[in-house]
């Protein structure tokens, strides 16, 4: 262990341009990815904003007794797509209208609207059959006299999230493709360029697997100070655009520690591919 | 130790490289390989050291045969052997006394074991003054010193020497080739590739000559023919 290191700061040392060259491909590849992914993340954040505002109103009847309206509000509640299920009066309805339409507040009085439950779906549950669906549920009860839930906005909205994901995952998969190939190629040229004292370690009696070893820790630490220049890149580029355009939030923990994983992961698979690439040709 | 079987060696691109070449190299013996450029020298110490392996026949070294022989196995079998060439090929960016060190240290070698051995080869090859000199600061004959040194590192059984004077000029050859008699006096076989004739004809070792691809020459055969002829009456 201590001559596979020995190995690898010698690797860092003898070639500093071209290690630094390739920390910085590694790095740019996966900046490159990370603003993608920083652009995906944020849009997912917003449509999801969006999406929690799918709601089923179902206008109830005047005069329905109370305790129809309370046993019909707990069903609705245990239905498993549904999150929340609120019942809101006559005089509810009328403060909220109020509430939100500022200068007219006036023109409405109490008798105007009626009362109502509003269902909020859980997420996983706001696609348009599932809506459609439960909405023809709640529209059973005696009560209720009529159900909306914006069907037209709930298919486009549907829409529009389905393009985005299936955009994201082409884009994201072309992307992280295109770092690994360039990534890959970098490191094989770092391999390329020590061919001559690979062959002379087979020579002098070293096998596969000591010749291995420091390569693909070299190729371990250029993919992990890679990553963790590239997330400084989408931070930097993250707080500009923040700072500038519009407000957007920067990644999670899980994400930066997958993002330096797969820094890592590539170039540990790069090594070790471009090595035994060129190990089976001496 | 060393015996080549009725050994054919083909390349993909290049044609045939060997045709039926069959000789043995005992233990201790000092062996010259003769015969113009491309005739197959190199080919036959690339057999050997198990480089190449033969398209026909079978080649054996120290027991082990090429038709067997494990991919893991060749570099056991390449520590038992010391192989030297005209361009050195030494690490460029380490001194002497760390390449000699490597081909120890990938061996797995204790650290203490590696400084005497590494410094008593040194003074071996008369380069102790020399030890932390990269190759570029050292002469031809220097290099050669140390890559012999390196060769010898792990006390191998043959020194396997492909034109190790091919690049050197006559002072520095009389001085490398002085120090692989000494080496070959102190016990170890040595097979020297090379096409410096006036080298072979000043010392009475064997000679084997190969002439594309052939073995056309033997002195240990041709000795051998002699003494039955002398022993047969006419």
């Amino acid at each position: 262990m201590r001559l596979t290191l020995r190995e690898t700061l010698l690797a860092f040392r003898r070639a500093p341009l071209l290690s630094a060259l390739s920390v910085m491909t590694i790095a740019f590849s996966l900046f490159s990815l990370g603003l993608f992914v920083l652009v995906a993340v944020n849009i997912r954040d917003a449509l999801q904003q969006v999406e929690e505002r799918v709601e089923i109103r179902a206008y109830i009847a005047d005069g329905t007794p109370v305790e129809a309206l309370a046993a019909a509000l707990g069903d609705i509640g245990a239905f498993p797509e549904v999150a929340r299920a609120e019942g809101i009066s006559q005089e509810g309805a009328l403060e909220r209208a109020r509430a939100e339409l500022g200068e007219f507040r006036d023109v409405f009085d109490a008798a105007f609207l009626p009362a109502s439950i509003e269902v909020r779906l859980k997420p996983g549950f706001r696609d348009p059959e599932t809506v459609s669906a439960v909405a023809a549920r709640i529209r059973t009860y005696p009560f209720v006299d009529d159900v909306r839930f914006g069907e037209e906005w709930v298919r486009k909205l549907y829409n529009i999230r389905n393009l985005a994901t299936a955009a994201g995952i082409i884009l994201g998969v072309a992307f992280a493709a295109v770092a690994i190939i360039i990534i890959g190629a970098t490191i094989r040229m770092a391999v390329l360029a020590r061919g001559r004292e690979i062959s002379i370690m087979r020579l002098v009696g070293a096998t596969d697997g000591f010749i291995r070893r420091p390569f693909l820790l070299e190729g371990l630490a250029k993919g992990v100070l890679g990553g963790i220049l590239a997330l400084a890149l989408t931070y930097f580029a993250h707080s500009l655009i923040s700072r500038t355009l519009v407000a957007t939030r920067f990644f999670d923990e899980r994400i930066i520690l997958a993002g330096v994983a797969f820094g890592a992961l590539i170039g540990l698979l790069g090594s070790a591919v471009s090595v035994g690439r060129h190990l089976r040709r001496v | 130790m060393i015996r080549f079987m009725h050994v054919s060696k083909e390349y993909a691109r290049g044609g045939l490289a060997l045709d039926d070449v069959s000789f043995h190299i005992a233990k201790g013996e000092f062996a010259f390989l003769t015969g113009p450029s491309g005739a197959g020298k190199s080919t036959i110490l690339k057999l050997v050291y198990m480089e190449e392996f033969p398209t026909e026949g079978d080649v054996r070294v120290a027991g082990v045969h090429a038709a067997t022989i494990r991919r893991a196995e060749i570099a056991q079998l390449r520590r038992k052997l010391g192989v030297v060439f005209q361009d050195f090929r030494l690490l460029e960016e380490r001194t002497a006394a760390q390449n000699i060190a490597f081909a120890l240290e990938v061996t797995d070698a204790p650290r203490a074991t590696i400084a005497t051995k590494v410094s008593r080869l040194l003074t071996q090859v008369g380069l102790s003054s020399k030890a932390n000199a990269l190759p570029r600061e050292l002469s031809g004959g220097e290099q050669q010193r140390v890559a012999i040194a390196r060769a010898l590192v792990n006390d191998p059984f043959v020194l396997i020497a492909d034109e190790p004077t091919g690049n050197l000029d006559d002072r520095a050859t009389r001085g490398v080739f002085q120090l692989l008699r000494d080496i070959n006096a102190a016990g170890t076989a040595v097979l020297m590739a090379t096409h410096n004739l006036e080298l072979v004809r000043r010392s009475d070792y064997r000679v084997i000559e190969i002439n594309r691809g052939q073995l056309v020459y033997d002195s240990a055969e041709a000795a051998a023919d002699a003494a039955v002829d002398r022993s047969t009456p006419a």
